[in-house]
């Protein structure tokens, strides 16, 4: 045994002196946590408990009446609704993506891998304004659709629209490690037994996938129901047509309504955090059931 | 002969290989290339006169110079909580920490507006701690001091996600063979955990400065959006937007989206020559 792994080695009683058996524990914990807690606690902690306390205040009968008015209930339904065909369409062209990341070897692949990631970096408002050149009516791709009657701007459809985008690295970067280290050896005996490539895909290679697909299309959906950057400057922003609720909030708080923007920011809360708790539940799961195989 | 036969089993044929990368790169094509390439060609649309005079707009110039303070102020706390929190959840062991690990990332999963509603409820003329503050002449809404507290607060996680994974891999025994040589605390933490994590942190404070700079919907609803004062350049880029000065605001909108590509490469570089001591977050 080398000098340094013997002092790399856990002190026995009686193999060294007090003193140093004394000194090997870990210092700084009070220091650390103190500041951690502190800087949690005062930046994150009393703000949400802010919103928890103001909101209970408001009473039950009258917070139904401001959290769950016609106009938020329809923007609640266009934030979910639209957060949702988002996720949906990430989810397919997200897997895609990867597969085609991770099996194929092509030109440009490197820089492709790369703009995956810019919707990460790139500032929301920056995002919304990009896509509404392109997608509006006198867009370069919105007017060639518009002249078929499709219009992707300023109406629900430029919501999701710009949910997509902000959403596709989530699934991306959760599914891809995952296929990455999946071995072809099951594959190559599904192959054997006579399954043809697509029953493969199905019943071998997706059920191995599933998790992360749910987790990465769980972020995307988490994210896209809180996103007001990228979407405002496409949607229309029309009251109870296209308005999503990140967006009501703020147009109450312009007009002094501090109460029914708090309601909003509630529910809004709530959904953030069961949200996070399903994500959590998912790969806690899957973790489970790696151990368990 | 029958290696390849098996390789044909587990692979695609040659069209519907191309088919597939194809479709995927149309579809990065379409929602994120043009986007980014429209920024810069609006950009430009009226030449690189207009897109200079653009940002050399005193209001604009305003809006570059509290968008750099503000990330000045907020990257280097973050930082600072960020390695303290590592330090106590990856090097130590101790009754909730998966609790605190838990409400270190609760503001990733707070919608930005909310998370901006809540420091008006704090420190709004009806808020908690208003009234204290108006009496005592201090000024934290719709003023600099509640744009700085909205970005640290959206930044919040960056640094902490980033290093606690990475200091839990690296396990404590070289910190532990320094304190039995007798070092102190910050002795340790400087020369061994600190070169240990440099690349790391280094990958958390990029992706903070990205997100610190480019924050719009919690900025936005603690700004105030006065002109020339209270306008990051996020801000700044909507209120030009929204006069129809397009140049102006892709002008602006071209810095941040060069900012998010300066950040990409070097992540992409960080990945690439540190692979191993940056632990992969996919945020």
């Amino acid at each position: 045994m080398t000098t340094a792994s013997a002092l790399l080695a856990p002190a026995g009683p009686g193999r060294r002196p007090r003193w140093l058996r004394r000194r090997v524990a870990m210092p700084g914990l009070g220091l650390t946590l103190g500041v951690t807690l502190t800087w949690l606690g005062l930046l994150v902690l009393l703000p949400i408990a802010a919103v928890v306390v103001r909101s209970l205040g408001l009473g039950p009968a009258h917070f139904a009446a401001v959290a769950f008015s016609p106009r938020a209930l329809a923007a609640y339904r266009l934030s979910f609704g639209a957060a949702l065909a988002a996720a949906a369409i990430n989810g397919i062209f997200g897997l895609l993506i990867v597969w085609v990341l991770v099996r194929y070897r092509f030109p440009g692949k490197r820089l492709a891998s790369a703009l995956v990631d810019l919707p990460f970096a790139l500032p929301t408002a920056v995002a919304g304004i990009a896509l509404t050149a392109i997608y509006a009516n006198t867009g370069i791709v919105g007017a060639p659709l518009a002249s078929i009657g499709l219009r992707l701007a300023y109406n629900p459809s430029g919501v999701v629209l710009a949910l997509v985008f902000i959403g596709l690295p989530f699934v991306v970067r959760t599914v891809e490690p995952v296929l990455a280290d999946l071995g072809q050896d099951i594959e190559e005996a599904a192959a054997t037994l006579g399954a043809s490539r697509l029953a493969v895909f199905r019943r071998v290679l997706l059920p191995e996938i599933m998790p992360a697909l749910l987790t990465g299309f769980a972020l995307a959906f988490a994210r896209g129901v809180g996103e007001y950057g990228s979407v405002i400057f496409i949607a229309g922003n029309m009251p109870y047509k296209s308005e999503i609720a990140p967006l009501l909030i703020v147009t109450q708080l312009e007009q002094f309504d501090y109460e029914g923007a708090t309601a909003i920011a509630a529910v809004m809360l709530v959904v953030s955090f069961a949200m996070l708790a399903v994500i959590n539940l998912i790969q806690a799961r899957e973790r489970r059931w790696r151990d368990g195989a | 002969m029958a290696r390849r036969r098996m390789k044909a089993a587990v692979t695609e044929s040659r069209a519907v290989r191309c088919a597939l990368i194809l479709i995927a790169l149309a579809w990065l094509a379409l929602v994120i290339l043009l986007p980014l390439l429209a920024v810069f060609s609006q950009a430009l649309a009226r030449g690189s006169r207009a897109f200079w005079a653009a940002i050399v707009e005193p209001d604009a110039l305003a809006a570059i110079r509290l968008t750099l303070v503000t990330a000045i102020i907020v990257v280097p706390l973050n930082g600072v909580f960020g390695m303290c929190a590592a330090w106590a959840i990856a090097k130590h062991d101790f009754r909730g920490r998966d609790l605190l690990t838990t409400l270190i990332d609760l503001p990733f999963s707070v919608s930005p507006v909310v998370a901006g509603l809540m420091f008006v409820l704090l420190f709004g003329a009806n808020g908690w701690f208003g009234p204290w503050l108006i009496a005592h002449g201090i000024r934290i809404m719709f003023a600099v001091p509640a744009i700085v507290i909205a970005t640290a607060f959206v930044t919040f996680p960056y640094v902490a996600r980033e290093l606690i994974p990475l200091m839990s891999a690296q396990g404590k025994a070289e910190e532990e063979a320094a304190l039995t040589l007798g070092a102190g605390f910050f002795q340790t933490f400087w020369h061994v955990t600190l070169p240990n994590i440099r690349w790391g942190l280094l990958y958390g404070i990029l992706l903070t400065n990205a997100r610190a700079m480019g924050e719009f919907g919690a900025v936005s609803v603690v700004s105030g959006h006065i002109r020339g004062l209270t306008d990051t350049m996020p801000l700044h880029v909507e209120v030009l937007y929204n006069e129809y000065n397009f140049v102006g605001a892709f002008a602006v909108a071209s810095l941040l989206a060069a900012l998010a590509l300066v950040t990409l490469a070097a992540k992409a570089l960080l990945e690439w020559r540190h692979r191993d001591s940056i632990a992969a977050t996919g945020h």
